[in-house]
């Protein structure tokens, strides 16, 4: 498996505080990994870093081969990069037809706005969505515009996506229906990085965890290891939680 | 195309005939009218389609007035002059526009406030390209007397007119028109999902000056006589605003009628309060905004006319 | 022209326009409002202190106190009953707003005054002082501690009294202070109230130095706008630097290229400013 991301010293820092700090990571072409650790320890800064929306200070990210440490977003977006935000971030007064068109749009060039909004209906169709496509993003419940907003990173035709707490708000059933889609685009090939709190879908769908404590990578393997990391537990998993999954071996 | 647009187009091929039915007076209204509704459908552009609310369109009219009064006063005939200064203005709003679209909301109403300082500042000073303070004198059109000239200008200026509304709906039904909303509901979203902000912007900038500028050429041949503070004038930056309030903002359709509406109460409040009209004016301002902020459109009935959107 | 006189020129004309821009800043930091009626208060200001001196003999210091009170009722009533319907709206209402209002104020007072130039001239004079070289004309000296003492004024207030933490408060976090019970609406127009009494009273300082007429409303404005944007909103400390570097820079501009293209490079700067650094020199959130 090739190398697909690359980040290799990277650091971020916003007036006095040090966001990320001297951070290294490899992610292979089809991998699954998550990104957890305590809230402020710098994983959505990672995914701006990555993603253009926040330079750099320090360090150098690659991408299928290309520095894109100094790479504009939009670009990037071009490139193969796509994102899902925390606080989604719909276009709120189009449909969800043309939320989604838009990003098959501006993502390909070449693209005129027809051919885009029929492969928008494909995308809509993919998370369950194509009964709303006609609806305006802003009408839509929480549990849908997350849907939408993966519907639109789709639609970019990512190599890589971030995934930034998807399943934030959403109950159970909601939770397992969002963990099917990431299985089925997993199966499809994208590699995935994602964001998460929920620990049980991070085990039930990672190949790999990373984990961020203070702007710095405490540790990155195999579930398994990371999860009966002392410093993991100690910064973030806790010892309540970390006894309850070794007595289930 | 949409029901308002070809409503748009029907409207200003009938202002065409205007010239059937009035002598000088109706036609100098008549050329005014076509005025106001280029500023008001260019400045719908930046400040409609792309939620920037830009205060530069005196900037640019009077940029457009001057490139045309003074290569004019050159020799230049009229059919260079008012392209020119078309260009012109494109040129220097899009590469201004690069710079200054980054500022948002505040930043960027002051930005485009002070352009209209600078510029007539910069006029001002060169003196020697276009006579300064003391104003500019542009060589007469070879005139055929009063009706004729009053007819040629009207039609020039409705020929401006002509080009900006297709060139707006133009806009509003491309890939640009598009990624301009995106811009206006989101930008973070349409930077993320592979658009080029900043190119887009420049563009709709460019876009909101180029025949705003020419419609300043055609003004300045129009009038024969410019100077600085007469085409610098940040009332010609408000009022296209106020015409968009007025009919509804987004709407191209309903911009021009603004326009319309707007020089129809100007003429009936100059004629009758000459001293306070500007006073007047701005008791319009004042009532627009607090009592109708979505337009004329928004009232029902009007719902024909094209969704507005909301300010 | 002595470099020590320019630099002297300098500190005293800018106290005078940070006295100028401070009510702006003020009120476009707290309300999120560029209003544009300054410069027509300003210029009110100016008149009253001409009509009181011409009147009624009463020396414009005096005045001053006469100015504060009836220029806070005034724009505390305007925020209340016109400008607080549109607080929410985004700033091309309230913009354009404040524009319509400032059309009416300064065309009553075209109408009402005239727009001849009128000058207030204190007898006796108050002539000038001279300190190594550098001339400086005893008006206009005291005229720049009064300045600076409004604006001090100001910033105790902000800093002592407690609406004026109300007031920064609202500033930091609107949604904030509503929860920790700060009456918003009453904050607003307390605060435009403020920013329009310390427009009146800049106005009764500049009758002394400067030409009035309703036509000097849009200079004044002019200033404010660019001294904001230099020393940054949210401090008095920055309307004081941004007086200061903006009058160092239009005097010593001055003396090399010209006073006529003085006005044009504080403009030019402006639009740098915004470019490159829009937060100004001392640009923070919080009013204090």
């Amino acid at each position: 498996m090739s190398e697909i991301l690359h980040l290799q010293s990277v650091s971020r820092r916003f007036g006095g505080l040090q966001a990320l700090r001297d951070v290294s990571l490899n992610v292979k072409k089809g991998e699954v990994i998550g990104l957890i650790g305590p809230n402020g320890a710098g994983k959505t800064t990672l995914v701006n870093v990555v993603t253009g929306v926040t330079p750099a200070t320090a360090g150098t990210v690659t991408f299928d081969g290309q520095d894109i440490t100094r790479v504009k977003t939009y670009r990037s977006a071009r490139l193969g990069l796509s994102r899902t935000f925390q606080i989604v971030q719909p276009f709120a007064q189009f449909s969800a037809l043309d939320n989604v068109a838009a990003a098959a749009l501006f993502s390909q060039p070449g693209e005129g706005l027809k051919a885009a909004r029929e492969e928008a209906r494909r995308h809509l169709t993919f998370v369950g969505l194509e009964a709303q496509s006609g609806q305006q993003a802003a009408t839509l419940t929480l549990a849908m515009r997350k849907r939408l907003e993966l519907a639109k990173a789709l639609a970019m035709r990512p190599k890589l996506l971030f995934l930034d707490e998807v399943n934030a708000g959403l109950n159970s059933a909601e939770v397992e229906r969002a963990t099917e889609l990431i299985h089925q685009l997993a199966a499809d090939g994208i590699t995935i990085v994602m964001i998460e709190h929920l620990m049980k879908v991070v085990l039930n769908v990672c190949s790999r965890i990373v984990v961020l404590h203070n702007g710095q990578l405490i540790a990155d393997g195999q579930p398994r290891d990371v999860m009966t990391n002392p410093a993991v537990i100690e910064a973030y998993l806790g010892q309540q939680y970390a006894q309850r999954i070794g007595a289930h071996g | 195309m949409t029901r308002a647009n070809l409503i748009l187009l029907a409207l200003i091929a009938c202002i065409a005939a205007l010239p059937l039915f009035g002598e000088a007076y109706t036609l100098r209204l008549g050329t005014i009218a076509c005025m106001y509704a280029i500023m008001a459908l260019s400045w719908n552009v930046v400040g409609g389609f792309a939620g920037y609310p830009s205060f530069a369109t005196a900037a640019f009219f009077g940029l457009g007035a001057y490139i045309g009064g003074v290569l004019l006063a050159r020799g230049m005939p009229l059919t260079m002059a008012i392209p020119i200064a078309g260009i012109g203005s494109f040129l220097v709003a899009a590469l201004l526009g690069a710079a200054l679209l980054r500022l948002r909301g505040h930043y960027f109403a002051i930005a485009s406030l002070s352009l209209i300082e600078v510029f007539r500042e910069l006029v001002n000073n060169a003196t020697d390209l276009t006579g300064g303070g003391m104003g500019l004198n542009i060589p007469l059109a070879a005139s055929a007397g009063v009706m004729a000239d009053a007819t040629f200008f009207f039609y020039l200026m409705w020929g401006v007119l002509l080009v900006t509304a297709v060139m707006v709906i133009a806009v509003s039904m491309s890939k640009l028109g598009f990624g301009l909303s995106c811009i206006m509901q989101n930008e973070t979203a349409a930077n993320m999902v592979g658009l080029n902000t900043t190119l887009y912007k420049s563009i709709a900038f460019g876009l909101s000056a180029c025949f705003v500028g020419a419609a300043g050429g055609v003004y300045a041949a129009w009038v024969h006589y410019i100077d600085p503070s007469d085409v610098f004038d940040i009332l010609y930056s408000v009022k296209p605003i106020v015409m968009a309030l007025i009919g509804g903002l987004g709407s191209p359709l309903g911009v021009t009628i603004g326009a319309f509406v707007y020089l129809g109460l100007e003429e009936v409040v100059w004629r009758n309060y000459i001293q306070i009209h500007s006073g007047v004016l701005g008791v319009l301002i004042v009532l627009l905004l607090l009592f109708l902020p979505h337009g004329l459109t928004s009232l029902r009935g009007w719902r024909l006319w094209g969704r507005a959107k909301n300010v | 022209m002595l470099a020590a006189q320019i630099l002297i020129n300098a500190l005293v004309l800018g106290c005078l326009y940070a006295c100028i821009a401070i009510g702006f800043s003020l009120v476009w930091g707290v309300l999120n409002v560029i209003n544009l009626i300054h410069g027509s208060f300003i210029v009110l200001g100016a008149y009253l202190a001409w009509g009181l001196y011409q009147g009624l003999h009463i020396s414009p210091w005096y005045s001053l106190a006469v100015a504060a009170p009836l220029f806070f009722v005034f724009g505390y009533v305007i925020q209340r009953l016109i400008l607080n319907r549109v607080i929410t709206a985004p700033v091309l209402v309230t913009l354009t707003l404040t524009f319509g209002l400032d059309l009416i104020l300064n065309n009553a007072m075209i109408y009402y005054f005239k727009a001849d130039y009128r000058k207030l001239t204190l007898t006796p004079p108050m002539g000038s002082v001279s300190i190594f070289d550098v001339v400086v004309p005893v008006d206009r000296l005291i005229a720049t501690v009064a300045a600076l003492a409004l604006t001090f004024v100001l910033y105790l207030i902000l800093r002592r009294l407690r609406v004026g933490r109300a007031i920064v408060a609202v500033r930091l976090d609107r949604d904030a202070a509503v929860l920790m019970g700060v009456n918003v609406n009453s904050i607003y127009a307390i605060a435009f109230g403020l920013g329009a009494a310390l427009a009146g009273c800049a106005g009764v300082l500049m009758a002394l130095i400067f030409p009035i007429s309703p036509l000097t409303s849009t200079a004044y404005l002019g200033k404010a706008f660019v001294v904001c944007v230099l020393g940054g909103l949210g401090s008095v400390s920055g309307a004081l630097a941004g007086g200061i570097l903006l009058a160092l820079i239009e005097g010593v501009g001055s003396a090399m290229i010209g006073p006529a293209h003085a006005t044009t490079l504080s403009f030019v700067l402006l639009i740098v400013f915004l470019i490159l650094r829009p937060q100004g020199l001392l640009g923070r959130k919080g009013f204090e």
